[in-house]
């Protein structure tokens, strides 16, 4: 057979009329035509959707841990575990754990690249406004605070290094709950108490997606809607308010922890030595704490494991694409085998009236890429519309990159022509004599 | 003396054998025979004579094994599978006994098959089939489906079809073999027709009405010409006449 010619020897007119031909013969099995079809629906969809969904995932992941500051380590204080801290409750009634101002001396003193040291103070209240309550983190910190953790101001400002000072009441508020205490007022300039004091909100931040920086021994209390609610003071004042000891009575229970730092946040100046300096930081922490009460994130770590998870997400979804594409295909070879039976009589025919071998095969083949071509076009749009659905009912994020339907469609049009490629090869081959004899 | 005429086909000496497990079956032996431009000629035999494996010869189905033929003097006997079915599409119209219409396409698209394969244009071709249609009176029946028609509807189809790239030899395999009377007739008027206009046309059929209708006759028995009614000496100068 003349290969070379097989789509050489052809007009631009008669490939149209063979498509044509081979459009009029799967409308004529519209049932079967479709049936078939499915295979590849299904999965150029599935590759299409998971995508977007793997995407969607990685992309939140991504933005969640860049907002931490890829230059960042920020250390955080947990409670230990029971076990750690079991002699100590006999002696004291108030815990006492986490970080120290002496880590962060030693820190600023020892580790190299070490340019700011953002230390906070975190615990968990009811904030007030007039007679509606909302149950919040509150956290002291430093006036460069959101700079450091990429988090962007909305309204008004961030408290200043004079208010930081003067030890002043002004608080910053989160947009979640600047919503649920100003529900229809505006914020600024109001104020809001915390236990007995009174504070004058500033400014509005924008809320974290997801609170990745919290745990420890506030723990981050979610609303029903997954929101943080977040009060930001400046850690002075928080100090001079509360002191060192957190006591809280909570729905009869009574709770006493002693912490000096809740969170601290150390940014490195240059980011290649981001994973020596937490290196180095580990050790120095673990020589002044013989219990592990603090937690280390390094975003920049995170982020290199998010794409390696994304790496091996893309190899089992590539296998899974490949197999689903695979029995699509191999289902329409199956058919296409039982068409080229079923039209042997055809087949005779056109080769009396004067078909060649490789007009014969160009037909089916045709007919095989028609078929896995529409089955391409079914699951591109199925492949776009289940990430909207999802992205609308379970409310993740989803993101299709432009080249996946391509992609999807390419891989569907070639499967026609691989699993076609047989069938209408068998077609061709049968000789005329005993194709016009078959009943 | 008809040598005066290049023949339009001619057989030297063809044979056709099948291999059937240990045995060989010799289903045309030796068959020389001449057919000239405007022949109607009719080739009987009984069943298992050779008829159909002569059809598929003449009609560039399937190879001779051993001899040559000539078709409108160029050597047809070795020719590759492309070649085959350029003459085939070019040279040669088929009528078969089951019409063989292809079921999907209407009776214009049907009639344009041959057409189709000889890379005439959309335009050009729907013009010939529409006018062969309303030779064979199916004008107003262009967009019926095959199975819309009745039998000798279809087989007017068919012969339409035939024509269609104006073949040099048209080859009917028991044209009338699945029609009434009444149909069968009319198809074989159609036949008298195209010979009266000076076609070349050989029927392949078992019956012996036919002989008398035709003007030349060849008998295979055994895969032999057994009787060829030219070298009778009956209608012999037919085809003199028709040159």
């Amino acid at each position: 057979m003349k290969w070379e010619s097989l789509i050489g020897g052809m007009s631009p007119a008669r490939l149209k009329r063979t498509v044509l031909l081979g459009m009029k013969s799967l409308w004529m099995h519209k049932l079967r035509s479709l049936l078939t079809a499915m295979g590849i629906v299904f999965g150029v969809a599935s590759v299409i959707a998971m995508l977007a969904i793997g995407e969607g995932a990685s992309h939140e992941a991504q933005e969640q841990i860049k907002s931490l500051g890829s230059q960042n380590i920020i250390l955080q204080s947990i409670k230990p575990t029971d076990n750690a801290n079991a002699g100590k409750q006999e002696r004291s009634f108030v815990l006492e754990y986490g970080l120290t101002f002496r880590d962060i001396d030693q820190i600023r003193a020892t580790v190299p690249g070490v340019s700011v040291v953002v230390p906070g103070r975190k615990l968990q209240d009811f904030v007030w406004r007039i007679s509606r309550n909302v149950d919040s983190i509150v956290m002291g910190t430093v006036p460069w605070y959101p700079e450091m953790r990429n988090r962007r101001l909305l309204k008004g400002r961030f408290f200043t290094d004079v208010e930081m000072r003067s030890r002043s009441n002004v608080c910053v508020l989160n947009t979640d709950l600047a919503a649920k205490l100003f529900p229809l007022s505006e914020s600024l300039g109001e104020e809001v108490r915390l236990q007995s004091g009174y504070y004058t909100v500033v400014g509005v931040i924008e809320s974290r997606q997801s609170d990745a920086g919290s745990g420890g021994s506030s723990g981050g209390k979610a609303d029903e809607g997954g929101a943080t609610m977040e009060m930001l003071l400046p850690l002075t004042t928080l100090l001079e308010r509360f002191g060192e000891v957190l006591v809280k009575f909570r729905s009869g229970s009574f709770e006493a922890e002693k912490v000096e730092l809740h969170e601290v946040t150390v940014k490195i100046d240059d980011p290649n030595k981001v994973v020596a300096a937490s290196e180095a930081i580990k050790h120095l922490l673990s020589r002044n704490h013989q219990n592990v009460d603090y937690r280390m994130v390094v975003p920049l770590e995170l982020l290199r494991q998010a794409a390696r998870t994304k790496q091996i997400f893309n190899i089992v979804l590539g296998s899974i694409a490949a197999i689903s594409l695979l029995v699509g295909g191999i289902g329409i070879m199956n058919i296409m085998l039982a068409t080229v039976t079923e039209r042997t009589r055809e087949i005779g025919i056109r080769r009396a009236l004067g078909a060649k071998q490789r007009d014969i095969v160009l037909q089916f083949l045709i007919e095989t890429v028609l078929l896995s071509g529409a089955g391409g076009v079914l699951g591109v749009a199925l492949g776009l519309l289940v990430p909207l659905v999802i992205t609308h009912f379970a409310d993740m994020l989803t993101i299709v990159r432009l080249w996946s339907p391509a992609l999807a469609f390419t891989i569907s049009v070639l499967t026609g022509v691989v699993f076609g490629i047989y069938p209408a090869m068998r077609a061709a081959s049968m000789s005329p004599v005993d194709a016009l004899r078959h009943e | 003396m008809s040598d005066a005429v290049d023949p339009i086909i001619e057989l030297k000496g063809v044979e056709k054998h099948y291999q059937m497990g240990s045995f060989i079956v010799k289903a045309l032996r030796a068959v020389s025979l001449k057919i000239f431009p405007g022949n109607y000629i009719s080739i009987l035999g009984p069943s298992g004579g050779g008829k159909s494996t002569m059809l598929n010869i003449l009609g560039c189905l399937d190879q001779p094994t051993l001899g040559e033929y000539l078709l409108e003097g160029k050597d047809v006997s070795r020719l590759d599978d492309d070649d085959l079915s350029q003459v085939r599409g070019k040279r040669l119209g088929f009528i078969f006994q089951s019409y063989n219409l292809i079921q999907q396409l209407s009776v214009v698209e049907n009639i344009e098959v041959p057409l189709y394969y000889q890379g005439v244009s959309a335009d050009e071709s729907r013009e010939r089939a529409v006018k062969l249609a309303e030779q064979v009176g199916l004008g107003g029946r262009l967009d019926h489906r095959p199975t819309e028609l009745s039998g000798g509807q279809q087989q007017r189809v068919a012969i339409a079809r035939a024509l269609a790239n104006d073949p040099a030899v048209i080859l009917a395999d028991e044209a009338t073999g699945n029609l009434d009377s009444k149909s069968g007739g009319d198809i074989l008027r159609i036949f008298d027709e195209l010979n009266d206009e000076g076609k070349t046309l050989i029927l392949i059929t078992h019956d012996e009405a036919m002989a008398d209708r035709t003007s030349r006759t060849i008998r295979l028995r055994d895969g032999q010409v057994e009787f060829d009614s030219m070298f009778g000496g009956k209608q012999e100068t037919q085809a003199l006449e028709d040159e």
